[in-house]
Parts: structure tokens; C-alpha cells; sequence
């Protein structure tokens, strides 16, 4: 619920300071358009999830009402409201991906990790997504996204050394 | 013509449209009927639903007639193969994963989705995989939900966002996941939400007072009109067997379009209160016997007439009819008592001068200019409120002048939060401000010189004196001023008085004559006798001496729906009325519209119209002038007498009353104003509901 005292305090400077220069970017009274790179910003701080006193400091730092903040978080698959690991890693699983061994890719990883897909790993180092669908690299398939970078070409052995690099 | 018109063809026949305007617009204003969920004549458009799909010649698909502009020599079939295989179509997908619960879903006789399944729906579903079901949320006291039965057309998050000011719903999830819902469980508080369970065309969004307690095809609908404010809010109430089942809007674009406050749609719950006063009663030491109406009335006869001439007070609520205060003031006057009143909050009492907004409701949308003084809008006239909202989203200047500071959903040019001392102080630099003092003189500071400013500029502009103005301890001195700033401004004086019938309470001489005793006077000092109409002395008062004074009346005789403790404390004899849905009557709103309506319900128990006891008893008393068989007869009257009223202007000026630095002024809660809502369970279980009553007992 929403309380009576301020929630602007859970955002640290950094953050604070990446809102600021987004809404900067737009027209004054249009502030609503950096929600989504507000909600980045704050998941980032937060080692990968939003939780409802973040987002209700986010709509409150934007002036906005908690709902419409709640609205573009549950809405895009790059937020996560709920507790997660702190590197989102997800594999393609489309068409390209499909024919070039995207399942056996799944199956590598949640076996390397011990967890299933949509689940994260009990020192919540790794949080592995869904299975994504077409992340337009399919010249590279397979691939799989982490924290928004691309790893195409997927072998084991790649795998091993992009997963074990993540602290 | 102008040249902002076009020439279109719909099926054939050649119209004439605006420009720029939407399809299903022009059809609709043709009768043409094209089918629709998200599309609303007073939302902004969605264009979600798809259910309103037409053939556009030229176009290669079908556009949704709600979202597609007309431009000249469009040719548009809403009934081609085409579009009916379009709207059939989507009338499949909205169809997938609703439930078709209709036997046991409460919008079943009154769905939008269910007239259109018949319409375009297919007979038996194509679609055999599982349907999702959504997790129902729990929206507060008034509003239940079924969020399985959901379409997403988004109306009520459009209200909310739109209409009411703050989007209290929103959409989270994609896809699948869409769902219509609050952040995270929060209830939804908006003194209009119950708009939300009109505007859902499907059985998501009901009344929960209502729920499963009646068919819409087992009620008859009755025309009736808000007793709570002097908007002068168009309802209909739906009957059944004699019973207020529910109230919803009645349209009327003049006034309150097609919303309704909460407060209109949910105080009918209290006609139905516990503690209504079943048959008269008459006390009998300290307890109280059941007797028969005519006992009743010629006890009450003889105890008038035991009071020395002027000895009588009467107090009558400023929700009572036309012909109720008629008679009431006839039978006051006949009896030798000029001591007559319905301004029971009032402790100021100037020349007493008819409330009036002094424009028409539906003009406030455009004006430019406002400066409120002493209200709490949103809660004292919801609708005039969400008005204001449309004209200062719109770019008007809305400056307050408040004891407190309330919360507006809309952008505020000027606040200032002022003591009654200070109001007077701040409207004097305003008036000094409008005769041409610079900043700096005379306390004027750039704010002041804004505002007035913003008044003398505008076009449309308007100073209005709220509720709590006329709580003002000064108010006499407060409207001088207001007064003399309108006129100084150019700006219309409206003046927002409490009450249904505030208005028309003045026009049916229920203030005091000249000499006699106004409502302030009469509940301080106990007269030989009061007679109440609708009242409950304490309780829509803010005398402090109220239930003293009327403990020390001999004889105290009221009128009332309810035998509330209060009135059992003090009463001599109680006589029970109907309520506003039992009675047939009139209301003069602050517009000065005069709007009757009949009885729509049975009344409870051995309860009467108010307007026929008054008659009986004014009979009994032997006096002249009640001799009407019908309430027509007795409106007839009123309304000739009001016809040859001189209209008063309100007196400017008349100096500044000097009052105590700390006097204040009482914020009347939204669920307290009267005796109605404050018997309804569901707006006492809101927010602003709970709020009030630890406000209570927290001061009591």
C-alpha cells in the first residue's frame, strides 16, 4: 500500500541522476516517458528485480501514479517484479535457434546450473529467463542474450565461459 | 456550409460530417448502428476492442469506425459482408476466454457482450483449449469484480485516467497476461468510482451492494433526482415490487451527462436502514408507543397550539422538496411563527439571498477563470468538481481560498490555505487588488495581482462562495467582499449552497421573517416547541447546543424517516416520511432548474409523503391553504409564488466583521451530510467513509 511517508530515498544517486537526464530528454510535463528508463535504472541498482516500494519510488520521483509505473513493469519482459538472480540470462528458442540446437542449448545450461528455466540459481548469481523468442540474430543462431548482450554461435564450451565469467 | 465539412456515404446515404471527426460519431448521430465495447461518447478512444470494424472503400482491411477519421467522399458499408465477417470475427476472440457465466453473472439482461453475442456471436465456440482465468481483485466496498469475464476495453482505466484525475486501474501484463487492475491491491477511493460499474460492458465491474439482489428485467425503472447536492444529479431508480433495488444514472448532458457520485448511487442502501420508522409514535414517559396516524396528528395538533404565538420553531432539511417547504412554511406562518429555517450549518446569517450558481452547469466546462472560496469540491459537489477539472485541464486558472488543503486532481494556478480570519484579510488585498493597488500596497502581493488578473482578463469567469463559506463565522462579511470582487472583476457570484434544495427551500420561504429566529438562533435557545422536517438536530448541525435546546422544548414533534436515538432523546412525537425515492416532489437546483419526480418507491411501513402529513396537519390546525389534492397542486403554487419573486442581488461590501483570529470553520465529511448517507454501510466501509467516523470518535 501506498504509505503516507516518502519512498524517494530508495533511489541512490546514481540512479536519481540517470532519471533526471532522461526526463531532461523530453518535454517538461512529459516525465511519464522515462518511466522505462527510470524502472532500468532502478532494477539495475537493485541487482536485477523491482520490487513494489522501488516502483512506488519510482512513480513517486516521477510524479506519477504507482499503477501506471506497475502498468510498463509487468508489461515488458526486461523487468522482473519478483526476487531473481542478478544476471538474466535467456536463450532463443525460435525457429533459427530451434533448427540449430536450441533445445540441447536449454537443456546444457539448466543442467550446468541445476535449475529449470524460469528459475534462479540459490546464490542468486544467475536468474534464467524464459525462453525468449527471436532477438533478430538469427545469422548467429543459436544465441542466447545476457544482461542484454548477445553470445550467438553457442557451443558448450562457449557457454562454460560466458556463464562462469558472471560474478 | 463551411468548409470544415465533408460529404460521406454510410450504406448508401449520402451525410454531411465534421471534419476530422470520428466514423462511429457520425453514425451515431445518423441512428446508424455500429457495434462497440471500448468506444465512449465521453471517454477518449481506444481503439482496443476492435468490435467496431467497418468497410472503408479503398482501405485494404477493415478500420475501426471509433478511431477513423471521415475525409471527403468516403465511402463507408457498416452492414457489407465484409464488416459483419470483421465484427463476427473479433466477436470470436473477445469470446475465447470469457466465461459465458451469464446465468450467474449479475450484468446477465443488461450486458453489452451478451447483446452483441446474439447479434454476432456464432452459436456454438470453435475454440476448445482451456480458457485463463484471472484472480479477482478486491476493489473496496462498492465495486466487485470478476476480472475473468474482462474484454480489456479499458474503459475504466480511461475514466479514471480521463474523468476522474487519477488512474486509480491500470493494465499490467501482456498478452495473455493482460489484466485490468489496481497496484498491488489497493482499493479504489475516487468519490465517482462507481461510474466504472456503468461503463463496463461486461459483468467485470458490478455494484457490490447490489450483487444478487435483483434481475435487471424483474425492476422498473423510475426517474428520480439526487438528494445530496444542488447539482440537481438525473437519477433512475430501479423498483422492485415497491423496493429501491439500486440507483444508477439517468443522462442528461445539461447536468451530469451520464456519471453519477458514489454518494448518489449508494446512499439509497439507508431508505432501507434499520432503524426506520415503522409508524407514528408518540412518547410516552420515557418511552415511546406505536399509535395510529390520526392520534398521531391530533396530538401533534394540540401541542402546536399549546405554544405561545412565535413559541415554535421549525427546522427543515435543505434536502426536502418544493412542496414539502411550501406547506411547512404555510403552517409555520399560519401558526403565528415566522421562526423558520433549513440553513442548519450556518452560523452567519446575512440577508438571506436564493443560492445560485448563477450560470448553467454545463458552462462551467468552458470557463477560464474561477476563484473558489471556502470548499472542498470534490467532496461537497462531486460532479461540479469533475467539471472543473474539464475546464482547467483545458487551461483555466483555479485559484482556492481555504481553511485547509484539499486534494485536487487538477492544476491549481493559486492555492491559499487561510483562516476564516484570514479569508476575509485575503479576499480585502483581492478586492483592493481588483480597485488597482500595485504590489506592495495594501498586502498585495503577486499571487493577489495573478488572480485578479486571471478574472478581469478571462472571458468566462466565475467566484464562487463553497459549503464551508457559509460555515464562515463571517459569512456575511466573507460574500460582501466576494460581492464586490465579482463585480469589480466582471466575474458571476455563485454561491453553492448545502443541501438538494437549497434553492428552492429559499424560493418556499423556509427562512425566517424578518425579527424571528434563523436556524443558528432557534438551536441555541430553547423555544416552547420545534417542528422537524427531515432533520436530526444534532447530527446535520454544528451547534454544539443543538440536543441541548431541543431537551429543553416542551413539545418537539418530528417529521423524519428514521427514529434515530437522537430524535428519540428528544421528540415528543415522531411522525415517519418517506424518503426521497417515496415521495413525489421537486428540487430547484443552484442552476435554478426546478425538477420534479414521483414516488418511485413504496414507502416503509405506515410512512406518507411528508408533503400529505403537512397538509393533514395544516388542516387539522384549521388554517387556510391546504387544501391541494395532489403534489402538482401544491407545486403549481410554489412555482407561481417564486415566478413573482423579485430576484435579490447579493449585497457588496458591508465591511469586515471582526471575528476571533483562531475561528474555524467544519469540513462536514463526504458520508456524514445527511441522514441518508449516513445510514448506507457501503460508502461508510470507503476510505473516506472510515476516515469520517475515526474523525468522529477521535473528536468525540
Amino acid at each position: 500500500m501506498t504509505g503516507s511517508t516518502s519512498k524517494i530515498g530508495l533511489l541512490n544517486e546514481h540512479t536519481r541522476h540517470e532519471i533526471d537526464s532522461w526526463v531532461a530528454r523530453f518535454p517538461e510535463g512529459r516525465q511519464r516517458s522515462a518511466v522505462l528508463s527510470a524502472l532500468r535504472f532502478t532494477q539495475e541498482q537493485n541487482q536485477g528485480f523491482l520490487t513494489p516500494d522501488l516502483m512506488e519510488a519510482v512513480a513517486e520521483y516521477l510524479k506519477l501514479p504507482a499503477i501506471q509505473v506497475f502498468e510498463v513493469a509487468s508489461f515488458y519482459s526486461m523487468f522482473e517484479t519478483h526476487p531473481c538472480g542478478r544476471h538474466h540470462v535467456s536463450v532463443c528458442t525460435n525457429i533459427s535457434c530451434m533448427l540449430n540446437g536450441s533445445d540441447e542449448v536449454v537443456a546444457y545450461v539448466e543442467k550446468k546450473l541445476g535449475i529449470k528455466t524460469g528459475e534462479s540459481t540459490p546464490d542468486g548469481r544467475i536468474f534464467l529467463k524464459r525462453e525468449e523468442e527471436c532477438l533478430a540474430s538469427c545469422t548467429g543462431a543459436p544465441m542466447m542474450m545476457v544482461d542484454h548482450h548477445f553470445h550467438e554461435h553457442l557451443t558448450p564450451e562457449k557457454i562454460d565461459g560466458v556463464l562462469d565469467a558472471l560474478k | 456550409m463551411s468548409e470544415d465539412a465533408v460529404n460521406i456515404t454510410v450504406d448508401g446515404v449520402p451525410m454531411k460530417a465534421r471534419k476530422g471527426e470520428m466514423i462511429i460519431r457520425v453514425t451515431d448521430a445518423n441512428d446508424v448502428y455500429v457495434p462497440r465495447f471500448c468506444y465512449h461518447e465521453k471517454l477518449p478512444v481506444a481503439a482496443n476492442c476492435r468490435m467496431c470494424l467497418v468497410e472503408v472503400e479503398k482501405a485494404p482491411k477493415p478500420l475501426p469506425a471509433c478511431a477513423t477519421p471521415v475525409m471527403e467522399g468516403m465511402v463507408i458499408r457498416t452492414k457489407s459482408a465484409k464488416a459483419i465477417a470483421a465484427q463476427r470475427s473479433v466477436m470470436e476472440f473477445l469470446l475465447i476466454n470469457h466465461p459465458l457465466d451469464c446465468p450467474i453473472c449479475d450484468q446477465g439482461g443488461e450486458c453489452e457482450l451478451q447483446d452483441l453475442a446474439i447479434g454476432y456471436g456464432r452459436d456454438i465456440s470453435r475454440y476448445h483449449e482451456r480458457k485463463r482465468v484471472v484472480k479477482d481483485k478486491n476493489l473496496g466496498p462498492l465495486v466487485s469484480s470478476d476480472m475473468t469475464r474482462c474484454i480489456h476495453c479499458t474503459r475504466c482505466v480511461r475514466f479514471g485516467q480521463d474523468v476522474a484525475g487519477i488512474p486509480e486501474l491500470g493494465t499490467t501484463g501482456r498478452g495473455e497476461h493482460n489484466e485490468i487492475g489496481t497496484y498491488i491491491e489497493a482499493s479504489v477511493n475516487h468519490e465517482l468510482s462507481g461510474n466504472i460499474i456503468d461503463l463496463c460492458p461486461v459483468g467485470a465491474l458490478n455494484s457490490k451492494p447490489f450483487r444478487y439482489r435483483a434481475r435487471s428485467w424483474e425492476m422498473t425503472q423510475q426517474p428520480l433526482v439526487s438528494p445530496h447536492d444542488g447539482l440537481g444529479t438525473n437519477l433512475y431508480g430501479h423498483v422492485r415490487r415497491g423496493r429501491l433495488m439500486r440507483v444508477v444514472p439517468r443522462r442528461n448532458d445539461a447536468i451530469n451527462e451520464t456519471w453519477i457520485s458514489d454518494r448518489d448511487r449508494f446512499s439509497y442502501e439507508g431508505v432501507y436502514s434499520a432503524d426506520r420508522l415503522q409508524a407514528p409514535m408518540l412518547r410516552d414517559g420515557d418511552s415511546w408507543k406505536s399509535v395510529d396516524w390520526q392520534t398521531a396528528l391530533e396530538a401533534v395538533a394540540q401541542g402546536l397550539q399549546q405554544a405561545p404565538k412565535g413559541g415554535t420553531g421549525f427546522l427543515a432539511s435543505a434536502s426536502s422538496t418544493v412542496e414539502e417547504l411550501t406547506l411547512l412554511s404555510r403552517l409555520a406562518r399560519g401558526i403565528g411563527s415566522g421562526n423558520i429555517d433549513h440553513r442548519l450549518r450556518q452560523t452567519d446569517f446575512p440577508a438571506a439571498v436564493t443560492p445560485s450558481l448563477g450560470m448553467a452547469v454545463a458552462d462551467v466546462d468552458a470557463l477560464q477563470a474561477l476563484l473558489v472560496v471556502g470548499a472542498n469540491l470534490r467532496h461537497e459537489i462531486p460532479l461540479l468538481a469533475s467539471r472543473v477539472r474539464k475546464a482547467a485541464v483545458s487551461g483555466a486558472k483555479v485559484s482556492f481560498l481555504n481553511p485547509e488543503r484539499f486534494e485536487y486532481l487538477f492544476p491549481v494556478a493559486q492555492y491559499w490555505v487561510a483562516s476564516p480570519a484570514q479569508q476575509l484579510a485575503a479576499l480585502q488585498v483581492l478586492v483592493a487588488a481588483a480597485r488597482g493597488a500595485a504590489a506592495g500596497s495594501e498586502g498585495v502581493t503577486a499571487e493577489h495581482l495573478q488572480v485578479v488578473d486571471s478574472l478581469k482578463s478571462k472571458e468566462r469567469k466565475a467566484i464562487w462562495l463553497g459549503a464551508l463559506a457559509q460555515r464562515h463565522p463571517a459569512f456575511g462579511a466573507l460574500r460582501g467582499l466576494a460581492a464586490e470582487l465579482a463585480a469589480l472583476t466582471g466575474a458571476t457570484l455563485g454561491i453553492l449552497a448545502e443541501g438538494a434544495n437549497a434553492a428552492g427551500a429559499h424560493l418556499a420561504g423556509a427562512v425566517p421573517d424578518a425579527g424571528a429566529l434563523n436556524a443558528g438562533q432557534m438551536l441555541t435557545s430553547s423555544l416552547h416547541s420545534y417542528v422537524l422536517l427531515g432533520v436530526e438536530p444534532q447530527a446535520d448541525s454544528l451547534s454544539a447546543s443543538a440536543a441541548a435546546a431541543m431537551a429543553g422544548a416542551r413539545f418537539v414533534v418530528a417529521l423524519t424517516p428514521y427514529a434515530s436515538d437522537e430524535l428519540k432523546a428528544v421528540a415528543t412525537v415522531m411522525l415517519p416520511i418517506g424518503s426521497f425515492a417515496e415521495t413525489s416532489g421537486t428540487y430547484v437546483s443552484l442552476e435554478g432548474r426546478w425538477q420534479s419526480f414521483g414516488g418511485a418507491a413504496q414507502p416503509v411501513g405506515e410512512s406518507r409523503p411528508a408533503w400529505k402529513v403537512l397538509r393533514v396537519l395544516g388542516n387539522l390546525l384549521g388554517l387556510q391553504g391546504f387544501a391541494q389534492s395532489t403534489s402538482e397542486e401544491v407545486l403549481a403554487e410554489a412555482r407561481a409564488a417564486a415566478d413573482g419573486a423579485v430576484p435579490q442581488a447579493v449585497p457588496q461590501g458591508g465591511g469586515v466583521a471582526a471575528i476571533a483570529a483562531d475561528a474555524a470553520v467544519t469540513d462536514v465529511p463526504l458520508y456524514q451530510i445527511d441522514a441518508l448517507v449516513r445510514r448506507a454501510p457501503a460508502l461508510q466501509a470507503t476510505r473516506d467513509g472510515m476516515q469520517a467516523s475515526q474523525g468522529v470518535q477521535g473528536a468525540a
